[in-house]
């Protein structure tokens, strides 16, 4: 049934009909209504999973990395600061090969103190071995969720389904909640296929020495290999029992286009109003949303971006001394291709400054009027005034 | 596409007034999109808060610049902050105020509408003398200012969304859709 809901409560929806049986939590803003709404069904008992407060998020990971080794379904969220603590835990849970699921709201990390929007907390655990699938709207952030209990449990990853501060988490709209019968044709209960066991004692985890140890990480490679394939199989599924399509990458016009804008996020909503009016307007442009960014998705960036002259992407993040991430990836995986598209790099929107219809204007605008892009990333909206 | 801004102080209910609007277009077939100023919210603190309503699918995802019509839920705030910033020629300024406001319409052609919205709350023993709830009072005026969305639909919302005292809320949404002023007596 369709109903306004906010977009952090999107998530708390498709936890509750996921039927997660143990959630660790810890607030920080601007994840709190997550966990919070979360925390409630547990009481009222219309979830009927074991929630279990925490005093940090490094013991929420640690919660769930060790619910997880049970064999149930779990599921923790947080946010900046809050996601850098666990660190160390994501590796526990990639590595554990735990199909753990955590909603991850994008926020900046301080000092400079900041509690909106910015992609550099996901993007910093970048190599910890999770599945990241990045979400445009509330009704995206609810479906991804779904499908990414399947995928993890499929591969036997972790996942992390990344939504914008505010921008998602803190808006409400329409959202088609599906039932509960449905939600269960399409995700059946987590068929574990290791878990702690009292009756058939084993040890976990044990020291792993170079004699072993590559071939444990070759095969958490093969995962995040297999991964990619899988969520085109399970999003297929899922379009045959919710009718919505999701893909790694999804793309808008891109077949004849000359330029094509690449976002992700909450961006990628504002950009499709200024696409279909340029489109509108003779203009050869194209919208590509990259929703996949662990397993990066290379190979169909390849197929669809390889074609086209110019490609304009607007990260939301920085790799200091670097430039923007998605941007960078992209570039690396059309290196194999003997005829590359120019990249055009430009961050924007860091700390959650907005970026606006006018905003995607200027960065279509600037590509085009670029003859050769630079090697460093523009940075687009600057306020020449401020001098910190 | 119309986008309404709703000025407010911490612990009024003024995101709360958002939301169940939002729900009342939905309830009356629009699509609607709403969020508070993305920022920290402290009690008695100016807060705001946005609603875009259209009969398409909402797209945008950014800041309201340039709303086409504003609540104001504390005549206090008038003055103290720029209220009509942005504000769209010829849009509404839907104010909570026992008095006619002092608020320069001329500047942009705006139409202006009050509501002892605080009256009606207290008469409805909504929240305490000295921190009356006033949020569903304004619902109902907005509703008349607007002629939209229907009043049943407001109604709904508002059951759908206040914990407590439905029906006072109710009946405070009613009473002050008929105690809007309206400045040289147009409505819409």
């Amino acid at each position: 049934m369709r109903q306004v809901l906010e977009g952090s409560h999107a998530i708390s929806e498709a936890v509750r009909l996921a039927k997660v049986q143990v959630v660790a939590g810890y607030p920080i803003t601007p994840q709190t209504h997550i966990i919070e709404a979360i925390s409630q069904y547990c009481a009222d008992g219309s979830l009927k999973a074991r929630f279990i407060p925490v005093e940090s998020e490094h013991s929420s990971m640690a919660a769930v990395v060790g619910a997880a080794a049970t064999g149930v379904r779990t599921f923790t969220a947080t946010s900046s600061h809050g996601l850098a603590l666990m660190h160390e835990m994501l590796h526990w849970a990639s590595a554990a090969r735990l199909p753990i699921v955590m909603g991850e709201v994008n926020r900046a990390l301080g000092p400079g103190w900041n509690i909106w929007t910015d992609q550099s907390d996901s993007l910093s655990q970048r190599d910890t071995g999770w599945i990241q699938l990045y979400c445009e709207d509330a009704q995206d952030a609810l479906d991804t969720t779904l499908i990414a209990f399947r995928l993890a449990e499929t591969v036997n990853l972790p996942a992390m389904v990344v939504i914008d501060a505010f921008y998602v988490s803190h808006t409400f709209e329409p959202v088609d909640v599906p039932d509960q019968e449905t939600v269960d044709r399409f995700l059946p209960p987590l068929a574990p296929r290791f878990r702690i066991d009292v009756d058939h004692p084993q040890a976990l985890y044990p020291m792993v020495g170079p004699a072993f140890f590559m071939e444990m990480r070759r095969s958490i490679q093969e995962g995040m290999e297999a991964a990619g394939p899988a969520f085109d199989a399970i999003a297929g599924e899922f379009e045959s029992v919710f009718g919505r399509r999701y893909s790694a990458v999804e793309t808008v016009g891109c077949e004849d286009a000359d330029l094509v804008l690449v976002t992700t996020g909450s961006v990628t909503s504002t950009a499709r109003i200024i696409i279909a009016r340029q489109r509108e307007q003779g203009k050869r442009v194209g919208l590509c949303k990259i929703k996949q960014f662990r397993p990066f998705p290379a190979e169909v960036i390849r197929a669809v971006l390889g074609p086209v002259p110019r490609i304009a992407v607007i990260d939301r993040n920085v790799s200091f001394g670097s430039g923007g991430i998605f941007a960078r990836e992209i570039q690396s995986a059309l290196c194999p291709l003997e005829k590359r598209p120019a990249v055009y790099s430009y961050i924007a929107g860091l700390g959650g400054r907005d970026i606006t219809p006018e905003t995607i204007t200027e960065v279509l605008r600037l590509a085009e009027e670029t003859p050769m892009p630079a090697a460093e990333s523009g940075w687009v909206g600057l306020n020449p005034d401020v001098k910190p | 596409m119309q986008e309404i801004r709703f000025h407010g102080r911490g612990g009024q209910g003024t995101v709360l007034a958002s939301i169940s609007l939002a729900k009342a277009f939905f309830e009356a077939g629009w699509e609607v999109q709403t969020f508070p100023l993305f920022g920290v919210e402290r009690r008695g603190a100016p807060v705001e808060a946005y609603l875009r309503i259209a009969h398409e699918k909402i797209y945008l995802r950014s800041g309201v610049y340039t709303p086409d019509h504003i609540v104001v839920m504390d005549a206090k705030l008038i003055g103290a902050i720029d209220v009509t910033r942005g504000l769209k020629p010829g849009g509404w300024i839907l104010v909570n105020s026992a008095v006619q406001p002092h608020i320069d319409v001329t500047a942009g052609d705006f139409r202006l509408a009050w509501v002892d919205a605080t009256s009606v709350a207290v008469a409805h023993r909504l929240g305490t003398r000295t921190h009356p709830i006033i949020n569903t009072a304004v619902l109902g005026a907005f509703a008349r200012t607007f002629g939209m969305p229907d009043l049943a639909h407001i109604e709904t919302a508002i059951r759908q969304e206040v914990p407590v005292k439905k029906e006072e809320n109710v009946a405070a949404a009613h009473a002050a859709y008929d105690q809007v002023h309206f400045l040289r007596g147009e409505e819409a």
